[in-house]
């Protein structure tokens, strides 16, 4: 699902709380695991988490306080979240058990000199302070993560973040780069007082190449922005997520967003030509190519995306962007089962061949949710059960041929019984109504109450064993729910009950992560690692490898500070 | 009793429209064209109509060049019974469309004729009242509910006005047009997909239906609206009174 792909977006926020550097001398001194507290904020909420520092949720995992009354997406979840919050007593952290986090003593903390430097390079607006921005920028998308950085810089230029950085690195000043903020595993915000840097102002359209579809760009570009300026050009994005209205490229880029063209553009590794990256001490690597081919050394940019901030910061990145095609075709199909889901998918390849551009999947149980909790959503097929729903999208640039084509493969899976029933978008409202369907399953499962949320890449025959077998153990308690991306075998696992609680929690963890494990899974397909999975990525990697990682951020970030305490284990001692 | 349903071709409702740069008319090359939203209704009306037992056919008619037969395809795949395309190139303004209608209507003899209200490439809202006329029916426009009584052979309209609801009874044959609470149009199924490829498409020429088609309007330009100027943050209240009254000339 679009909502789904988003990513830990690289960000640096840096926030310098007057209040919490005290705080923070405070706690230090007694040596516990600290939560930074929730300066000023919170009411209490903030107060709770503070109490509940020495119990068992040491990652800070407090619910925001805001209100929203804004009816997008973005708001009903978090207003989702926010009445299931207000239901209970105490906070819970979900989808991850309690990792003991202890903040880096290595790292200072912020005072006034550090300020009054950020403030001679960037200036005074763009040195912030004020706790209402701060704690926006602490704050995760799905407010699981609250951080308590005091300062937040918002760079205009590379220059800029090379200045920031090696000073920072100098100070051994913690940072953490962030960008829309739309990551769901914790990656784009401080856990303690790391300083945010932000991307948002260096979000200008550097140069675009109209025959080669070549797009240079600063990190900062909203990926809805560059979408709309390269339609007026008659191209379009590689990518495309749900996030697209808040996530910016450079955050795409470090977290190697997948999104819903994977299986018709591929993934960033193919379609990023080169990168402009700040590393900790400052060092501006150029590898800014524009070249579609370059076989000249090593292909460093790699490392970076996907590095979720924790290598460099993004802040330029040149992409080849493919021509806009008109004719675009969405069907929603039944199948009785999951066998057909995936011949369904075997024959679409081969049948739709190239204008194939999204395939996904929900079962009956996300269907369900959807149509309870979403409004102005109706079920496009005659309602009888199906197990399975399947949404199959083509874009190509004739109209006639594709339609032929499409109405041709579909009439071929109905009459050999992969199909049960079907429906064809006639006009791109039609098309959109489907989209919603698929798309509006998160926000259904935030509705339904607390859901407990895997992303997980399976090998596509395996993908719903591993439904049927939380089902099995998990019974009536909870509302299991598949869905996702089986063009690219990537299983959105959704665990649904009224509340959290611990002992759901643990019938799931850690046996959704072993199983992946067993099948040769990987326990994060796009979300990434973040703060959320940090220790867990043992389940996909072997030690060697993970050992080789830890090397090369030892390398590249000797004193550890960008985006500490994510993407790899802390067991692992990545700084002196 | 037969029913038969007018619809249009038109650029996608959803699709950002651009204007030529000759300005003679609207980027219609490699856009997305499907059935205007109001023909969607109005055939959706027709085919539950059928389905209550009231009708026994639905026929589809367009006008226009050879690609709006796939807009016919799509009313035959959402349950027409038949379709009609009357090929002509070049525009067709609503009075042309209202002549070639009232020939298929002595042609085809339906109880009800069924249109959008208006298109919405030109807006005209013109066709359903002429061809009315034209065949001396009476006509129940902006419909937002249809009931039928074979019995008595009339059929009950409330009608969207501007103050409010306005109830027709009208004698049939009659004329109705389709407003957008009427109904909500289903989606085409894979089962009716495939039984449209063997329904009937058949072909006529205005020459077919002794139509002669000319207009007496000629389309000199089109252009897009002005963009709208970015608002200004103004000083003081003197600077606000300047600037109503030099340049904006309101005061």
């Amino acid at each position: 699902m679009r909502m789904e792909k988003l990513r830990a977006t690289g960000r640096f926020l840096r926030n310098s709380p007057k209040v919490s550097v005290f705080d923070r001398r405070l706690s230090s001194n007694s040596g516990k695991s600290i939560h930074s507290s929730a300066s000023g904020y919170g009411n209490g909420f903030g107060k709770k988490c503070r109490d509940d520092v020495t119990r068992k949720w040491n990652v800070r995992t407090c619910f925001g306080l805001y209100g929203y009354q804004g009816k997008n997406f973005r708001d009903c979840m978090e207003r989702g979240v926010l009445e299931d919050t207000r239901r209970r007593i105490q906070h819970r952290g979900f989808g991850s058990l309690p990792e003991k986090v202890q903040r880096n003593a290595s790292f200072s903390t912020l005072n006034s000199d550090d300020i009054s430097y950020f403030k001679g390079i960037l200036g005074e607006k763009n040195v912030v302070e004020d706790e209402e921005r701060l704690a926006i920028a602490n704050t995760d998308w799905m407010h699981k993560y609250r951080g308590s950085s005091k300062l937040l810089l918002q760079p205009r230029s590379t220059e800029e973040v090379s200045q920031i950085l090696k000073y920072c690195n100098s100070r051994n000043l913690a940072v953490v780069p962030q960008g829309g903020n739309t990551g769901l595993v914790g990656g784009s915000v401080p856990v303690f007082d790391e300083v945010v840097v932000n991307m948002s102002l260096m979000n200008n359209v550097i140069s675009f190449d109209k025959v080669s579809g070549i797009l240079v760009c600063e990190a900062g570009c909203i990926l809805e922005n560059l979408i709309t300026f390269l339609d007026n050009q008659g191209f379009i994005m590689p990518l495309d997520l749900g996030a697209k209205g808040s996530c910016q490229i450079g955050g795409n880029v470090s977290t190697n967003a997948g999104g819903l063209r994977l299986v018709r553009y591929g993934s960033l590794h193919g379609t990023v030509l080169g990168l402009e990256v700040v590393l900790a001490n400052g060092d501006v690597l150029d590898m800014l190519g524009t070249l579609r081919k370059d076989n000249t050394g090593y292909d460093l940019k790699h490392l970076f995306i996907g590095s979720e901030g924790s290598l460099g910061i993004v802040t330029k990145v040149s992409i080849l962007t493919p021509p806009k095609l008109f004719s675009v075709n969405v069907a929603f199909l039944a199948c009785q089962d999951y066998f057909s889901c995936q011949k369904l998918l075997v024959e679409a390849k081969r049948k739709l061949g190239e204008i194939l551009s999204a395939f996904e999947f929900l079962d009956s149980h996300a269907l369900d949710l959807v149509l309870n909790h979403l409004d102005g959503v109706r079920n496009p097929l005659p309602p009888t059960i199906h197990n399975f729903y399947v949404l199959i999208e083509t874009t190509g640039s004739d109209e006639t041929y594709d339609r032929e084509k499409l109405e041709a493969f579909l009439v071929y899976a109905m009459e050999g019984g992969l199909i049960s029933d079907g429906a064809i978008a006639q006009d791109i409202n039609q098309a959109s109504a489907f989209w919603y369907i698929r798309e509006g399953v998160p926000e259904a499962l935030m509705k339904a109450g607390a859901v407990y949320k895997y992303d997980l890449s399976l090998p596509v025959e395996k993908m719903y064993d591993l439904v049927d077998e939380m089902r099995t153990r998990l019974g009536d308690s909870a509302n299991v729910v598949g869905y996702g991306h089986l063009g690219d075998g990537n299983l959105h696992l959704n665990v649904s009950t009224p509340q959290y609680d611990d002992k759901t929690l643990a019938q799931i963890e850690p046996f959704v992560y072993e199983w992946t494990s067993a099948h040769r899974g990987s326990i994060s397909a796009e979300h990434g690692l973040g703060l959320m999975k940090a220790n867990k990525i043992f389940y996909s990697k072997p030690t060697a490898t993970v050992n080789l990682m830890a090397s090369i951020k030892k390398m590249l970030d000797p004193k550890g500070i960008l985006n500490p305490y994510k993407v790899l284990p802390h067991s692992i001692d990545s700084h002196s | 009793m037969k029913i038969m349903v007018a619809i249009k071709r038109v650029v996608d409702y959803a699709v950002k429209i651009r204007v030529k740069s000759d300005k003679s008319g609207v980027e219609t090359q490699n856009v997305k064209m499907s059935m205007n939203p109001f023909c969607e209704i109005a055939l959706e009306e027709a085919l539950r109509i059928k389905e209550s037992g009231l009708a026994s056919e639905v026929v589809a008619v367009t006008m226009g060049m050879k690609q709006s037969v796939d807009t016919l395809r799509t009313g035959l795949a959402m349950g027409a019974d038949r379709a009609i395309h009357v090929e002509t190139s070049g525009q067709l303004y609503p009075l042309s469309v209202a002549k070639l209608l009232r020939a298929l209507v002595e042609l085809e003899k339906p109880g009800l004729l069924i249109l959008g209200k208006q298109a919405i490439d030109d807006d005209c809202n013109q066709t359903g009242q002429m061809v009315a006329g034209l065949l001396n029916w009476p006509q129940g426009t902006f419909a937002s509910k249809v009931v039928l009584d074979k019995e008595k052979q009339v059929v009950t309209v409330d009608r969207e006005v501007d103050g409010g609801l306005e109830t027709l009874c009208l004698d049939l044959p009659a004329v109705i047009t389709t407003d957008l609470r009427l109904n909500q149009p289903r989606y085409a199924t894979l089962p009716n997909i495939m039984k449209a490829k063997s329904k009937v498409i058949k072909k006529f020429t205005p020459q077919d239906l002794n139509v002669e088609i000319k207009s007496d309007i000629e389309e000199v330009q089109v252009t897009e609206p002005p963009k709208r100027k970015a608002g200004v943050i103004v000083s003081s209240v003197d600077e606000l009174i300047d600037k109503l009254k030099n340049e904006a000339r309101v005061i």
